[in-house]
């Protein structure tokens, strides 16, 4: 299985690549991407240097393109699909409908991947998209067992991409208007999730309370380390009950399916974390590239390490499995 | 009907609610004169279809004798190889207009004619006129998108209808845990429907005790409840033509009579929101995202002096 690897900086894309990525994914810096954070992300010159960097390392690069245009601006994600295509890109990540035709139109050589952003996620809907905008790759929403992905594999007419390392949605992605209800910005519209801008930490008494837009997203005692209060990662109160009401503060790491997603059918395993520093990428890659090519007996021990970079320590396989529900 | 005049339809209930509770709902529904057309069907999960499928021919029959446009709705997440089958199943031998809820469903429709609904993500004009192009006559529109939005679609997509979403808590996030369940100590799979406990709805609040969320099965969803009530001459002007409001556990019929009310002209904005505070009580409203800002807020209508004639 081919390993998909993050890159919000030139420099991490250079880490990434000589750490063993078998591609490499990035985007411009603007709202055509869905981690459009200050201070990430490339420019047209950056993302040409990066591109020969890979070629000439036999690694390649796909060029993220995953948020849905905003009417009457559609100038914008098109213009940056023909910038990525002139520059040599070896995949688009698409989510929008409309930018899908005009790249399956205006660059019909072009290879289209389906942005887990869109949503497709059983054979009816991916063969849609494979019908009628020619995509040859679709990553999956995180929203299937490993059971589930096996059963789906044989019916589709593509390749299939899963989220192995990283960042969890709980929410089904492209789907969720959770941030732009709190703070007016969204993953599909602005390509930012409970965006940094928003957010405020203020003591209160002993605890420290962490907000969005306004909204009590976490509140911590003394001796408990401060997160950051992503929507779906808070504690809230319900009924008469405080807890974390859709998912503790946990990533991803389904590292102990390898095999199974492999035996499913799977093509690559897609690492999250553009956001993320060059080091972080680097330590990732590499020991998931080792990890791959271990036998599941040595994995745990490559493995145990990198749980110490996750968001929270903590990890879960999420929707992989059928008790995660 | 007058051309001009921006048509009242009703989205499905996104509760589950007891089945002949859910009959007797669209029963009265039938006999309101103010809604034109009903949406209905189990759009959030595939585990309570059984409850209401028992009344379907019964109420779809009810509200075309009464004149209604029935329009039946796709589930918004497909995900299990049952759910792929009843959508296929609804598109296949539905005796009713199907409104596509997610990708497999408007794959499955190509060339015939039908509607669009707010899971399906049209952000653009230009992704409007590919589904037009595909059979779609209507397309209702996501409640994400600011009327900015809205008005550049309809402009670039002016052969087809447009539907917005007026009432109604929001439907924010679909997931493939059930934290509805979760709350109250179960999984998805055995989850012993604790939904149907909640009518309306199981409330988030924050730590701190404000209202913010509410819980529905997989679905989450707004506290607040949007009302585009002030907005409905600006709406019609952009082009839109079909205003959708979403069944919560409260008189819809009177719901709609004070937008039809409004909408016609016989009460005035303020009365009409004041009726509708009345028939929902205790849920803030909120018309956010129609203004381009944060979803939850609520921007009060301009002063009268301000407002342009319709």
């Amino acid at each position: 299985m081919e390993l998909i690897c993050p890159a919000g900086t030139p420099s991490a894309f250079r880490e990434a690549v000589d750490a063993g990525a078998d591609a490499v994914y990035c985007g411009f810096r603007d709202e055509t991407n869905a981690r459009n954070f200050p201070g990430l992300n490339f420019t047209r010159e950056e993302l040409g240097t990066s591109i020969a960097y890979g070629k000439a390392r036999g690694v390649q690069t796909y060029v993220a393109l995953n948020t849905f245009m905003r009417a009457g601006s559609e100038a914008l994600w098109y213009g940056a699909a023909d910038d990525a295509v002139r520059l040599g890109a070896d995949a688009l990540i698409v989510a929008d409908l409309a930018l899908m035709a005009y790249i399956a139109q205006h660059h019909p050589q072009q290879r289209l991947h389906v942005s887990v952003q869109a949503s497709a996620s059983n054979a009816d809907a991916i063969n849609f998209l494979v019908q009628t905008f020619g995509a040859k790759r679709l990553v999956l929403p995180r929203v299937l067992t490993v059971a589930d992905i096996a059963a789906l594999a044989p019916k589709v007419a593509c390749e299939l991409e899963v989220f192995a390392f990283g960042g969890l949605c709980v929410m089904a992605e492209g789907r969720c208007s959770l941030s732009s209800y709190a703070t007016g910005l969204s993953p599909n519209m602005q390509g930012v999730c409970s965006p940094a801008s928003h957010v405020r930490y203020r003591e209160d008494g002993a605890e420290m309370v962490s907000e969005l837009g306004g909204y009590t997203i976490n509140r911590f005692a003394a001796e408990e380390p401060a997160g950051y209060p992503t929507l779906c990662k808070g504690r809230f109160h319900i009924a008469d009950d405080d807890g974390y009401a859709f998912e503790d503060p946990v990533s991803l790491d389904v590292m102990d399916h390898v095999d199974a997603l492999r035996d499913a059918g799977v093509t690559a395993l897609k690492i999250e974390g553009r956001q993320r520093g060059k080091a972080y990428v680097a330590e990732v890659v590499s020991r998931l590239r080792q990890a791959l090519a271990a036998t599941p007996e040595q994995r745990p021990a490559l493995l145990d390490h990198l749980r110490l970079l996750s968001e929270g320590q903590r990890t879960t396989a999420g929707a992989y499995e059928k008790k995660w529900r | 009907m007058d051309a001009t005049k921006l048509k009242i339809t009703l989205g499905p209930v996104p509760y589950l609610w007891d089945g002949a509770a859910w009959r007797d709902f669209y029963f009265r529904i039938a006999d309101c004169a103010w809604i034109d057309a009903v949406t209905l069907g189990e759009v959030v999960c595939s585990k309570r279809i059984h409850f209401i499928q028992p009344f379907i021919d019964s109420v779809t029959a009810r509200l075309a004798e009464a004149g209604k446009e029935v329009t039946l709705a796709s589930m918004a997440m497909v995900t299990l190889e049952r759910e792929a089958l009843l959508t296929r199943r609804l598109v296949q031998a539905s005796a009713w207009p199907v409104e596509a809820n997610d990708l497999s469903a408007l794959g499955l429709l190509a060339g015939k004619p039908h509607l669009v609904g707010p899971f399906v993500n049209v952000y653009n004009g230009a992704t409007a006129r590919i589904l037009a192009a595909r059979g779609a006559t209507r397309i209702c529109l996501g409640p994400e998108l600011p009327l900015s939005s809205v008005a550049e679609i309809i402009r670039d997509a002016p052969a087809m209808d447009f539907e917005v979403f007026a009432f109604g808590r929001l439907p924010l996030a679909v997931s493939a845990r059930c934290a509805h369940a979760r709350a109250k100590g179960h999984s998805k799979d055995n989850c012993q429907f604790v939904c149907q406990d909640d009518p309306d709805g199981l409330a988030v609040d924050t730590l701190d005790g404000q209202s913010f969320l509410t819980l529905n099965g997989v679905q989450t969803m707004s506290h607040t409840c949007q009302v585009l009530l002030a907005e409905l001459p600006v709406l019609r002007r952009a082009g839109v033509t079909h205003i959708r409001l979403s069944p919560q556990h409260c008189d819809m019929a009177d719901v709609a009579e004070v937008f039809a009310d409004v909408r016609d002209g016989r009460i005035d904005t303020a009365e009409g929101e004041t009726r509708l505070r009345s028939i929902y009580p205790g849920v803030p409203f909120s018309n956010g995202f129609h203004h381009g800002t944060v979803g939850a807020d609520w921007v009060p209508p301009a002063p009268v002096a301000q407002q342009v004639p319709a």
